[in-house]
């Protein structure tokens, strides 16, 4: 804008506020300018949709969402929230960089909030998915670029952002290198020709090669 | 629609049929309502209070949640009604929007609670009605304003990493953050008294030398009060560069109201420098010294009780701005009046419009020099309405700033308040929080605990004594315990940590260890066995053991956590500091247990258990199994006062 333009509404303003103030009128400004959206609102999809589209049943689904509204009323979480409520579960410990993560994971269509539509999918596949699914969750969370390959430094910040959880007091004490380390420890054992990142096949055959992991992911079913 | 349309919709609709016979083209398809279900009871269960309503009332709103599909969701199949865990009060008037279409807000319940309901529910708080709409605002901005206070207080959180230019601005922004801060706040504050009273002073008469008459000291000791208010001004020169160097928006601050006067009170003296030989301007550098006077407004930045005032006469700026006005309309009234009707009068002082400003004035705010009297009949007439008009005037406005002046102050009460209350509240969050964290370590002792429960067969009894976690709270400890699996690292608490870290350098000093019959160095799983442990293997009641878990047990220091590869639960060796070694050991046959309870500062919720009398804070030594021993050396650790390190032997 011009600045002549700019100086004449300045004046303007500025006799519309001596006007104001002598006839004592001032205060009508004030009145909630700040229309305070109503924070957005989401409604989910109908139950049917929903038993459809995942593996649990009505009644699982009406447990999932009432909790879910409980702690979300508005009916969708943001990250902020997100990583209030995950940080409750690791009082010892920073779990706001690996919630960081966790919520892109289940932020699947990158909007910066979770819709229950989101969470229960993200369950689903969590806790009645197959194997493969599992394990390409898990890949998916690791690939924070989703780039489809998990190169040393992004498995790294998980690494890190996992050892923040454990806090400060450990035992044994836990040094800077620990997270190195461990990262070294799983790329022998995922990276098979040794190029430096991890691809999907990759990782899904070396998981299901493994006892431990393959026992590991049942671990959670009863969950709900 | 509102509610009361949507009942007429059929009455509209029907009187189409006025429409029919002038119309030219044919009509629509009317729409079908294939739900031609009756109209059915929905019964709402809310925390035991039962609503019945009809289901179109609930339809009449479909962005709601009572009133779309998302209600399912709550749907009981056993009893066939919807059933809502929330505050059947606050219910009430959300089911009353249905009904009317009007959504009111009840005076007596809590805006946030209030607000958190309508969410939940899915209704926008700006359709209560105008009855209500006020005081929800009004409550609403209430609220906000007080949470803002406490963010504010957040402030004083130091950054980790803040550079030098932000340290120094926090450091003017709130001085007692630290010591530097602070002097500088009182050395400030103590040159602004020293300017205003030299001020003052300059101009008293300081009694009279030799050949003049009384002088007032400024002239007299020219000198000295020059340097003084050099010196005051160097300070205030050197303060306002730092604060603006420091400003994180230097435009912004040399914008405000106290930067501003910062420069008016420095700037005459500079001013004064650059004038002193030029005798016309002289005039003009007097009265530049009337701007000195405004160095005592620096002092708003020492006191709270300054800039609250401040702070209300800017907040009452209309008020006093519609008191001015109303009271220059009244002056200029009554001053033509009054001119008009002295005007006959010889001798009247009343000699124009303007001059009569000054008794309108006068006699309004009831003053009454009386250089100024009327002498007519009816200039005494209007001079009486003149000064009882007044006195209403003025009286009318104030009230409003006094209210707000009260408000105003009373938040900053609240916010000292609040401030003084927050270290106490802090620290019980934060008792709260390592309370949380230790249950998970009590869980786990009173995991190994089961397994030798399991061991010695004493179960049935025994399980009873533990405390049975509810399942919330063992599968948190279940995730816990997996993430400590992760890393392969275990939670410990603070003292433990602390201890480790004198450990290990300790380490190297622990050569020697001195006489004990078991080498106090194990591998992983080199289980020691006592032998004299055998009778504790069979006499060991649970008792024994329990003791030390029923107060918080708090592994000694010199426990050391090492892993089992037999088991899939972790096998504490606990090993005392140079001296014992008392561990549980992992599904041996031999238990040997001594095990210390340290006093903790934050109090878990006790076993329920009752068999142990013996509170006592050393360790209640299960007597079975030491009596053998040598006795109990009590050190203190390095960060509790009673480590009680026991030989077994």
């Amino acid at each position: 804008m011009s600045c002549r333009k700019r100086c004449k509404r300045e004046i303007f303003k500025f006799a519309q506020y001596l006007f104001r103030l002598i006839t004592g009128s001032l205060n009508n400004d004030s009145v909630e300018d700040e229309l305070e959206l109503s924070a957005v609102r989401h409604r989910p999809e109908g139950l049917e949709q929903l038993e459809a589209q995942t593996r649990f049943s009505r009644k699982e689904l009406q447990i999932l969402y009432r909790g879910f509204k409980n702690e979300c009323p508005s009916g969708i979480v943001n990250e902020e929230t997100f990583k209030e409520i995950y940080a409750q579960f690791f009082p010892q410990g920073d779990a706001t960089t690996y919630a960081h993560f966790l919520f892109n994971a289940f932020d699947t269509d990158h909007n910066g909030s979770v819709s229950f539509e989101d969470f229960v999918m993200g369950l689903s596949i969590l806790l009645r998915g197959t194997v493969q699914e599992k394990l390409n969750w898990a890949f998916n969370l690791y690939d924070i670029n989703k780039d489809g390959f998990i190169t040393k430094e992004e498995m790294l910040d998980i690494m890190k952002a996992i050892y923040d959880m454990m806090g400060k007091c450990t035992y044994p004490v836990l040094r800077e290198e620990a997270p190195r380390q461990h990262v070294e420890v799983f790329f022998q054992k995922m990276d098979k020709n040794k190029d430096g990142v991890v691809t999907i096949d990759e990782f899904i055959d070396c998981c299901q090669n493994d006892e431990n992991i393959m026992r590991s992911m049942h671990l959670f079913e009863n969950v709900l | 629609m509102a509610a009361g349309v949507a009942a007429w919709l059929p009455f509209a609709r029907a009187a189409a049929i006025g429409w029919m016979p002038i119309a030219n083209c044919p009509m629509p398809v009317a729409p079908r309502d294939n739900s031609r279900k009756q109209d059915e009871l929905i019964i709402l269960n809310v925390s035991g209070r039962r609503f019945q309503t009809w289901r179109t009332t609930l339809d009449r709103y479909p962005d709601t949640l009572l009133g779309s599909t998302e209600k399912d969701f709550f749907y009981n199949e056993e009893t066939k009604e919807f059933f809502f865990d929330r505050d059947p009060d606050a219910f009430r008037s959300i089911l009353n929007f249905y009904r009317t279409g009007k959504l009111h807000y009840p005076r007596h319940e809590c805006i946030s609670a209030y607000d958190e309901e309508l969410i939940f529910f899915g209704i926008i708080p700006e359709i209560i009605g105008d009855c209500c709409y006020e005081e929800y605002k009004d409550r609403k901005r209430e609220n906000l304003e007080r949470l803002q206070d406490d963010q504010e207080e957040n402030k004083d959180i130091k950054l980790p990493n803040m550079n030098f230019r932000e340290t120094m601005w926090r450091a003017f922004e709130n001085p007692h953050t630290s010591t530097m801060a602070l002097v500088f706040y009182y050395v400030t504050g103590f040159f602004i008294a020293v300017s205003v009273i030299t001020n003052v002073v300059e101009t008293v008469p300081c009694g009279s030398t030799a050949n003049h008459k009384d002088m007032p000291c400024g002239e007299r000791y020219t000198v000295a009060f020059f340097c003084m208010d050099t010196a005051c001004v160097m300070i205030f020169t050197v303060e306002y560069l730092m604060r603006l160097f420091a400003a994180p928006s230097r435009y912004r601050f040399m914008r405000s109201v106290m930067s501003i006067i910062d420069v008016v009170a420095i700037l005459p003296y500079y001013i004064g420098l650059v004038m002193t030989n030029n005798e016309d301007v002289s005039g003009a550098f007097v009265t530049l010294r009337v701007f000195r006077v405004f160095r005592i407004f620096k002092f708003s930045r020492h006191s709270q009780g300054l800039r609250i005032l401040g702070y209300t006469l800017k907040s009452c700026a209309s008020e006093l701005g519609f008191l001015l006005f109303s009271l220059t309309m009244a002056i200029i009234i009554f001053a033509t009046v009054m001119f008009y009707a002295e005007k006959g009068s010889s001798s009247s002082k009343f000699t124009s419009i303007p001059a009569s400003f000054w008794y309108t004035i006068v006699t309004m705010t009831t003053l009454g020099y009386g250089d100024m009297v009327p002498k007519t009949i009816a200039g005494k007439i209007f001079g009486s309405i003149c000064s009882l008009s007044g006195v209403l005037v003025i009286a009318l406005p104030v009230p409003v700033i006094v209210s707000n002046f009260s408000r105003i102050y009373h938040q900053n009460q609240r916010a000292d308040k609040r401030r003084a209350q927050k270290k106490a509240r802090l620290a019980r969050i934060r008792i709260s929080k390592s309370g949380s964290a230790n249950a998970f370590l009590q869980s786990k002792r009173n995991g190994l605990l089961s397994e030798l429960l399991e061991l010695t067969g004493k179960e049935e009894d025994e399980q009873k004594l533990l405390k049975s976690p509810s399942l919330l709270e063992t599968q948190h400890h279940h995730l816990l315990h997996c993430l400590e699996k992760t890393t392969a690292h275990e939670f410990v608490d603070e003292q433990l940590y602390e201890h480790n870290c004198l450990e290990t350098a300790l380490q190297t000093y622990r050569s020697s260890s001195p006489a004990i019959p078991d080498s106090p160095v194990t591998t992983c799983c080199g289980r020691r066995r006592e032998r004299n442990h055998d009778e504790a293997n069979t006499t060991l009641p649970c008792s024994h053991l329990v003791p030390s878990h029923q107060d918080p047990l708090l592994e000694l220091s010199a426990f050391q956590m090492q892993r089992c590869d037999l088991r899939s639960h972790h096998a504490s060796r606990s090993k005392l500091n140079l001296r014992t070694n008392d561990r549980i050991s992992c599904k041996s046959g031999r238990i040997t247990t001594a095990i210390i309870s340290l006093p903790t500062p934050p109090a878990l919720t006790p076993d329920g258990d009752s068999l142990h009398g013996p509170t006592l804070r050393r360790a209640p030594l299960p007597s079975g199994h030491q009596a053998a021993t040598a006795g109990l050396q009590i050190t203190t650790g390095s960060c509790s006062s009673n480590i009680v390190k026991v030989s077994a032997l």
